[in-house]
């Protein structure tokens, strides 16, 4: 992951905090195109649950996938104040349903500690570590796992 | 260099389709000059640029080929019976060769030297005749050629050799040509530079070339961007001195330029082995005066003995580079026109959306504003409608090269067969037909293979020996129908059936129609060929055909009269980016159900519905009965509905003619609708071709009716049911 995370010139990385069922998360800057207010999606046939839907970014189709039911935190009931971060990895951008995104940090990359055993399986598999920040635990998101890449589009 | 190298093999294949468009005519009996002209330019060009860009094999080969065309032009050979299968091979070939340069292949060096031989064999049997050049000689030049000081230049072109001119050193060479060659300024200003020109006169023959310091200034004078040097260059070749003249095509009005045919052969051999000698090319660099070199200054005036002085100096700066002014379209990057083809997309989208937001906020109709809307909408749609034609290209191209894969496989198969095309000048867009290469060379490689009989098989049923593969495009109803139709023995049905139950594609005892039968070819894991030939037989089947064509929002079908032949019909849609649609609603989701495939519109109300079984429902239509497929059920969107009387049905009907009636909960209006792919960020859905964008902004799927029709084994109807679980685990996401 920290290959393609974004490093500026001192080894700083920027991420993007966000709260999804309550619980802090962060992904890199550099994966993040734009931050959307929650729209309506369109329902897709035969999708796997967590994924919502698609969306119309300016002309391009989108699909929506509902981070908490990735995680295995349960499905999200969205509301207006629901977001969507629209994340471009590789060739493919989707759309990542979250409660509210919190902050822009700037964290040393050392900062990052191994996730704790406690944590659920299925949200550990899509981890890739943890910061603490003002006492709050931002768990860095792994999005290669959350969107497993080289399984191009069948 | 890169650019010019992809212009010119962008070019090639322009020139190489106008060679085969010419080859076509000339075997209809268009033996009319501008033709063989057209042909000859053609293959000219290609020698030209190829010589620039140190294609040798491509050079010399064009070089061959173009000897024969020559005396085709001259009225000394004619496209007879016995030339065209030479004409049309070596137009393969240099096809092949262009194709091998361009993709950096290797050649096989064998692959053409049987044609190699005959085309040199042809050439010569008439050949002797073109080398007679005006033997009207005159002295006038002797004074200035004698004026000269002639330098060696080293060229870099340090194997002469390698260019195989024939019989280089024998007594009866190719002729020999003097050329004087002073370049104006604007040539330099235009890029062009002399030793790109004389490489591409050394693919002609063995050059020899001196330099004319004489005008050059005292080094304090001279002004760095002015041409003080020209050049005298002799050069043995067999291309004459249209050759020579297209060697120096594009600079022609750049310079002064004069072509002097030298004594024949026999008569300067004499001349030579002083100016050879003194001449190797390693001598020294440019600008280095040789005194030394008296060899060929006492060479020069013999040579130039055969001047016809001043009306060859006329000529070539009258000579303008034929065959290009005719042309007058540009070249644009393919990503461009996509990018401008998307942005059109979204203006017509926005322009939808408005239009809502208006009849939403009750605006007049009548208005200003409608007005404004109404010209908007026009002008948009006819925007779009322009922008599509930039994509869309003549089938031409595609069918040229479907003819050449039939000679091929003839070739190899050894089975008599000519193809017919029809409508070339159908007008499909440029993905579509790119990406139809593909499953075509494999249908047609298909249709000899298996699909024609050995001639005496032929001649024993009564059928010409030689047998006809027909392709065939046409517009019909908004889409485009290709067809291929081949005379062979047609589909051995009771052997594929037969062969169905061995695979385990379908059961013994199954009751299967002609049709359905005849469908079983696009079952993957199916291949009628008992021996597994090096031509069809790669394990590729046509399933993956169908599914290529499917990829391209197309459909395939087959249709098949035993011992009078098959016939394949792709119907494609004409563009990739539009498509006319039928909203309809189903489970709250607004769905496209593409108008191409839809009969009738049925409220269920109304019709003849019967029961079948436990819940299976068919419509009573006059000619037969209909399944009902719920599109809100097989779409996983809800449980099947009890009552279809609150519904409506549309009556799909496949190209194969197979039907169903879809239920959908409310049908809304038909519209046109931008096509928008899944696979980009998501995947293909079971069931759904593409997605769209309303007018709300909102997003619809559209339905790929086809699945919901097809009923063999194995096809997306039966993923479409049975899917559910194999979508579940994440790792399907294809991201």
């Amino acid at each position: 992951m920290s290959d393609v995370m974004e490093q500026t010139s001192t080894g700083l990385r920027e991420i993007v905090s966000f709260t999804i069922k309550g619980q802090g998360f962060c992904i890199d800057i550099g994966h993040v195109l734009e931050i959307r207010g929650w729209t309506p999606t369109t329902k897709l046939p035969h999708a796997p649950d967590y994924v919502t839907g698609l969306m119309n970014l300016r002309g391009t189709v989108l699909p929506v996938i509902d981070l908490s039911m990735r995680l295995g935190l349960g499905r999200s009931e969205p509301n207006p104040r629901h977001v969507i971060i629209i994340v471009k990895l590789g060739d493919s951008t989707v759309g990542f349903l979250v409660e509210a995104v919190s902050d822009i940090l700037t964290v040393r990359p050392e900062e990052m500690k191994p996730t704790p055993d406690v944590a659920s399986n299925q949200t550990k598999d899509f981890i890739e570590g943890v910061f603490a920040r003002d006492e709050q635990l931002l768990r860095a998101l792994d999005l290669k796992s959350i969107m497993p890449a080289g399984q191009g589009a069948l | 260099m890169t650019d010019l190298r992809t212009a010119f093999f962008e070019e090639c294949e322009e020139l190489l389709e106008t060679l085969s468009d010419g080859l076509a005519s000339l075997e209809e009996g268009a033996d009319d000059s501008e033709t063989v002209n057209s042909i000859f330019r053609a293959v000219h060009s290609i020698k030209g640029s190829a010589g620039a860009f140190h294609l040798n094999a491509l050079a010399e080969f064009s070089h061959i080929f173009e000897n024969v065309l020559d005396l085709l032009r001259e009225g000394k050979l004619s496209a007879d019976e016995d030339l065209m299968p030479l004409l049309y091979a070596a137009g393969d070939h240099l096809s092949y060769l262009v194709e091998a340069a361009n993709g950096g292949v290797e050649v096989e060096p064998d692959r053409a030297a049987a044609l190699v031989a005959d085309l040199r064999r042809t050439a010569n049997v008439e050949g002797s005749a073109t080398e007679e050049e005006d033997p009207d000689t005159s002295a006038e030049d002797v004074a200035a050629i004698g004026a000269f000081q002639p330098i060696n230049l080293d060229l870099g072109l340090p194997d002469l050799g390698s260019i195989d001119t024939g019989e280089a050193p024998a007594p009866t060479g190719p002729p020999r040509y003097t050329i004087r060659f002073a370049p104006k300024d604007e040539l330099f200003e235009t890029g062009h530079d002399p030793v790109l020109i004389f490489r591409a006169l050394r693919a002609l023959g063995p050059v020899e070339a001196t330099a004319d310091l004489t005008e050059v200034p005292a080094f304090s004078e001279i002004e760095w961007d002015r041409p003080y040097i020209s050049w005298t260059l002799t050069l043995q070749t067999e291309a004459g001195r249209d050759g020579i003249e297209g060697v120096f095509d594009f600079v022609s009005d750049l310079c002064d330029l004069e072509i002097v045919p030298d004594l024949p052969p026999s008569t300067a051999q004499a001349a030579e082995p002083p100016a050879g000698g003194g001449e190797t090319p390693d001598e020294d660099g440019p600008g280095n005066v040789d005194t030394g070199d008296a060899g060929t200054a006492a060479a020069a005036p013999t040579t130039a003995a055969a001047a016809p002085s001043a009306p060859s100096a006329a000529k070539p700066a009258a000579k303008k580079p034929e065959g290009k002014a005719a042309r007058d379209t540009i070249r644009v990057e393919l990503e461009r026109v996509d990018r401008l083809v998307n942005i059109v997309g979204e203006l017509v989208i926005s322009e939808a959306m408005l239009r809502q937001a208006m009849s939403d906020s009750a605006m007049s109709a009548h208005g200003p504003a409608a007005n404004a809307m109404g010209q908007l909408r026009q002008l948009s749609g006819e925007l779009q409608e322009s922008v599509m034609a930039i994509r869309a290209q003549p089938v031409r191209g595609l069918f040229q090269r479907m003819s050449r894969i039939v000679r091929e496989v003839t070739r190899e198969t050894g089975k008599n067969a000519r193809i017919v095309t029809e409508g070339e000048a159908t007008e499909v867009d440029k993905t579509v037909i790119e990406r139809l290469v593909d499953p075509l060379t494999h249908m047609i490689r298909n249709a000899i293979d298996h699909g024609l009989e050995k001639p005496e098989q032929r001649e024993a049923a009564g059928k010409k020996a030689l047998g006809t593969v027909t392709l065939s495009a046409a517009h019909r109803s908004g889409r485009v129908i290709i067809e291929l139709r081949d005379d062979g023995a047609g589909i051995n049905r009771p052997k594929v059936r037969e062969l169905a139950i061995s695979k385990g594609l379908i059961a013994a005892g199954d009751d299967l129609s002609d049709a359905e039968i005849d469908n079983l070819l696009f079952a993957p894991g199916f291949s009628t060929s008992e021996k597994v030939s090096n031509l069809s037989g790669r394990g590729v089947g046509m399933d993956v055909v169908r599914s290529e064509i499917q990829a391209l929002g197309g459909r395939v079908s087959i249709a098949s009269e035993w011992g009078k032949g098959t016939v394949f019909s792709i119907s494609l849609p004409l563009t990739l980016a539009v498509l006319e649609g039928m909203i309809v609603e189903v489970a709250g989701e607004k769905i496209v159900v593409p108008t191409t495939t839809l009969r009738e519109t049925v409220r269920a109300s109304e019709a003849a519905m019967h029961c079948l079984g436990d819940s299976e429902r068919v419509l009573s239509m006059r000619d037969g009965l209909v399944p009902i497929v719920d599109l809100g059920e097989s779409l996983g969107f809800r449980g099947r509905v009890s009552d279809f009387s609150d519904q409506s049905l549309l009556l799909i009907e496949t190209d194969t003619g197979q039907r169903t009636a879809l239920a959908v909960d409310r049908v809304y209006d038909q519209r046109e609708v931008v096509i928008k792919g899944l696979e980009q960020n998501y995947r293909q859905v079971p069931g759904i071709a593409a997605a769209t964008i309303l007018g709300d902004g909102r997003i619809a799927l559209i339905a790929d009716t086809d699945q919901f029709t097809s009923t063999g084994p194995g096809t997306a109807a039966a993923s479409v049911s049975a899917s559910g679980d194999i979508f579940d685990d994440f790792s399907d996401f294809g991201v």
